[in-house]
């Protein structure tokens, strides 16, 4: 299997599997000929990916094929790191998001992001989920009720925390924390919502209520979601991109590639016999 | 035996000895200097007794016994003391005699053996005066206006009740001397600067002239009315004294005027001599130092102190907070970064002297005197900030402790773990608000640790003072009721100093001891009140930023 054709596959997935069935998926952001270097070190080699609008993307693979840093390029996470360099185009909206003129606060707050650990802030419940809301400079009280009752009761926390709204982010439980998190990313309506294994520091009942989540919340997000647990792919995405060493191997509707992997990488991950 | 050792037994007796040296060496200094201080303003019985002097005479003494040690017997004999003894070592005393414009000196040290017995008569009396140091005697009688009123027995209630007229009229020839006649001072040299800037300047008019001085006038006039209101005053206090019997038999008349307290010490009961106790502490607590430092209060060294440190904490804490987030936060770490964090560090190691000789050489000499060329010109040859003050001290230990702060910050800064700056990012915080939102909040326990630390080397530092600000005995305190109220340029007192003043430069080096150990414990005291502020708000901060560690 030569590189051409790899390509030609990762880049039409409209094409792939539900071709007959339905019509073609919306694209929210296309990825063009990426390549990311940390200094000298080739991390992200030529991606090229379309991800479907209001559907869950999952992104599997090894540690270290590059998932996580493909993500966090979605929202220029990677603009942290000094020695980061990012070449292609990420389009959102048709718009490259590492143009000079984009604004990254701005673009921060179109595409939203879930981290691997739950990450409040040391404040209160309320306020973690307000955050970003008074970043933009909403100061009035009953906007700000309002929303962080939407915020919570979209990611499914609110009844565990209405009574105690003003109680520390910290004095919730795992779970509870990164369900805090994903209310206080969709409090800012994002179009695009990053994960980046979200449950992977969490039990399998927390786990189960996050996946349960995604379910109910990706009519209105496109959801990327980054995971080691091929279960849990499976059990969330329609989408599935499979990288193994900084390459995109291939991508497709969940159920095409988990049944019928095109490629022997990645027959050999999914079946468990490395990875 | 073996395994002891390697089970690691002995490690933990040798931490924990360590721990308990340390704990014994800190309780032996608060014990110490409150054993030795505190006794101090306790009433002491009187001794009457008599000595045999080196030329034969038996002489009568009158007074405390402050001390006792042990001495060779040939030393004794070598000074010219007629010791009868076969032991080798027996003991001397320290006694104070008081009186020390009677007698010259008024403590002596007096051979045990060459001493009759002691006896301790009830009507002797202990007097504080306001010069002179004490008086010891055996209370003779009450005059009014050069006439005896009462004798014997009759004596002490007519005491009572004139001194304490004497000492209403005392405290209202202070006030007026200190405040009232202060605040006109204050005004004639405003006025003086005025006339005289005006004067530079060219601007002074005939009208301006005629103004200023008629507002001179008016405060010549308070000042005038002032001084006969003070005149009078003294006169009355001249009114009455007090004859009393010391040692060698002369009879010694005392006015009330000179006296700031009486007590019959042999004859007070414990809860006389409790109160008694109290009543001088909180003297010593409020009062101004009198008798070049050895009696009296240290209310303006506590001030003093205070107000320095204070000051001091509101220039390094912003500045060296500011300093550190930009080495943390904005700095590409790279070699020049961490030249300069190592410098830093360094910094802290420079001994104290070096900063006082900066302190005066840039901010004093330099910075004030261009101040004083600038903006006060009228004063001149006058210094105004071109001269030690509490100002420059502030500074100088701002620059003594700010290393202390900056390392303390950047490491809280980087203690503020990655994935919460991240998580802020990611909700379209910029950095800027990144910071002020949640990372200088969460790193602000470990400013408060920096300020604690600041704190604590600040207020013990004596050295770089003594050449930037602080001076034995300051006129006025640098907080009063003229305006601008914050004299920043004055000079100002501070306990370090006075403790090293007071214990060496002191002309009654006996008297004055004890209260180089309590003025120690309370400095001892001041530091951990002001730590413990500081402690309490960084715990409050902490409470606040709860659960940090679990992310």
């Amino acid at each position: 299997m030569n590189d051409v054709n790899r390509r030609t596959h990762a880049m039409n997935i409209g094409d792939l599997g539900r071709t007959q069935m339905e019509a073609p998926e919306e694209i929210a952001i296309r990825v063009e000929n990426v390549d990311l270097y940390y200094g000298e070190t080739k991390a992200l080699k030529n991606i090229s990916m379309s991800i479907p609008k209001h559907r869950v993307t999952a992104f599997i693979g090894p540690s270290g094929c590059g998932k996580s840093t493909l993500l966090r390029c979605f929202n220029r996470m990677n603009d942290l790191v000094d020695i980061c360099r990012v070449e292609g185009r990420i389009l959102l909206d048709e718009k490259n998001i590492y143009d000079r003129d984009v604004n990254v606060a701005l673009l921060r707050r179109r595409v939203g992001m879930v981290f691997q650990k739950p990450n409040p802030f040391p404040k209160s419940i309320y306020e973690n989920v307000a955050y970003g809301l008074r970043i933009m400079g909403i100061n009035n009280r009953s906007t700000l009720d309002d929303a962080v009752e939407k915020a919570l009761r979209g990611a499914a926390l609110w009844d565990e925390v209405k009574d105690r709204l003003q109680d520390s982010g910290m004095s919730l439980s795992g779970g509870q924390q990164q369900r805090l998190v994903i209310a206080r990313a969709i409090a800012l309506e994002p179009e695009v919502l990053l994960l980046d294994e979200p449950a992977s520091a969490l039990d399998p009942i927390s786990t189960a209520k996050i996946e349960e989540l995604m379910n109910e919340i990706k009519d209105k997000y496109t959801i990327v979601i980054v995971t080691h647990n091929m279960q849990q792919a499976a059990r969330v995405s329609d989408y599935t991109a499979f990288m193994y060493l900084g390459e995109l191997i291939e991508i497709g509707p969940t159920d095409d590639l988990f049944v019928t992997p095109k490629f022997k990488q990645t027959e050999d991950y999914i079946t468990g016999r490395f990875g | 035996m073996r395994n002891w050792f390697k089970g690691g037994e002995p490690w933990i007796w040798v931490t924990g000895g360590a721990v308990a040296l340390c704990l014994v060496a800190v309780y032996a200094v608060v014990w110490m200097t409150a054993a030795r201080g505190l006794g101090h303003w306790w009433p002491a019985q009187l001794v009457e007794t008599t000595v045999k002097e080196t030329d034969g005479r038996v002489t009568r003494l009158i007074g405390e016994v402050r001390d006792e040690e042990e001495v060779a017997v040939r030393r004794l004999r070598e000074s010219g003391y007629e010791i009868k003894t076969d032991d080798t070592y027996t003991t001397r005393i320290l006694f104070k005699q008081g009186n020390r414009d009677v007698y010259g000196v008024d403590f002596r040290w007096i051979p045990t053996p060459l001493l009759a017995e002691f006896k301790y008569p009830r009507d002797l009396i202990a007097v504080e005066r306001h010069e002179w140091g004490y008086f010891f005697g055996h209370l003779k009688s009450v005059k009014e206006s050069g006439q005896v009123v009462a004798e014997g027995d009759a004596a002490w209630p007519e005491v009572q009740k004139r001194l304490k007229r004497a000492n209403d009229l005392f405290d209202q020839i202070l006030s007026i001397e200190k405040h009232d006649i202060g605040k006109v001072n204050y005004q004639l040299e405003r006025l003086r600067l005025k006339q005289r800037k005006l004067e530079l300047k060219g601007e002074l008019t005939e009208a301006v002239r005629a103004q200023i001085d008629a507002e001179r006038k008016t405060y010549d006039e308070q000042f005038a009315k002032l001084q006969t209101r003070l005149d009078e005053l003294r006169t009355q206090n001249q009114r009455d004294s007090l004859t009393a019997e010391v040692q060698n038999g002369q009879i010694i008349e005392l006015p009330f005027a000179k006296i700031a307290d009486i007590i019959k010490p042999n004859d007070m009961n414990v809860a006389q001599k409790t109160a008694h106790y109290f009543g001088k502490l909180y003297e010593f607590i409020v009062d101004d130092p009198r008798e070049a430092n050895t009696e009296g209060g240290i209310f303006p060294a506590i001030f003093g102190t205070v107000m320095m440190v204070l000051l001091m904490s509101a220039m390094v804490t912003p500045l060296g907070i500011m300093a550190a987030v930009y080495m943390r936060e904005y700095a590409k770490q790279g070699p020049l970064i961490r030249v300069i964090r190592i410098s830093v560090n360094n910094l802290a190691g420079v001994p104290s002297i070096v900063y006082g000789v900066f302190g005066l050489g840039f901010f004093v000499y330099f910075l004030g005197g261009n101040i004083d060329a600038l903006f006060f010109p009228e004063a001149h040859p006058a210094p105004v900030f071109g001269s030690p003050g509490i100002l420059w001290s502030a500074l100088t230990l701002a620059l003594l402790t700010l290393p202390v702060v900056i390392v303390a910050t950047e490491e809280g800064l980087s203690r503020v773990p990655r994935s919460i700056r991240e998580g802020s990012l990611a909700l379209g915080a910029t950095k800027a608000e990144t910071l002020w939102k949640t990372v200088l909040p969460m790193a602000s326990p470990a400013m408060m640790t920096g300020l604690i630390l600041a704190i604590a080397r600040a207020a013990g530092e004596v050295a770089p003072l003594m050449l930037v600000g602080v001076v034995k005995l300051a006129p006025s305190l640098p907080l009063d009721g003229n305006f601008p109220f914050l004299h920043l340029e004055r000079k100002f007192m501070h306990l370090g100093f006075h403790i090293y003043d007071v214990g060496f430069q002191s002309p009654n080096v006996e008297a004055a001891r004890p209260l180089v150990y309590a003025t120690s414990l309370l400095l001892v005291i001041i530091i951990v009140v002001l730590n413990l502020f500081a402690i309490r708000l960084r715990n409050r901060l902490r409470e606040k930023m709860r659960g940090l560690e679990g992310v």
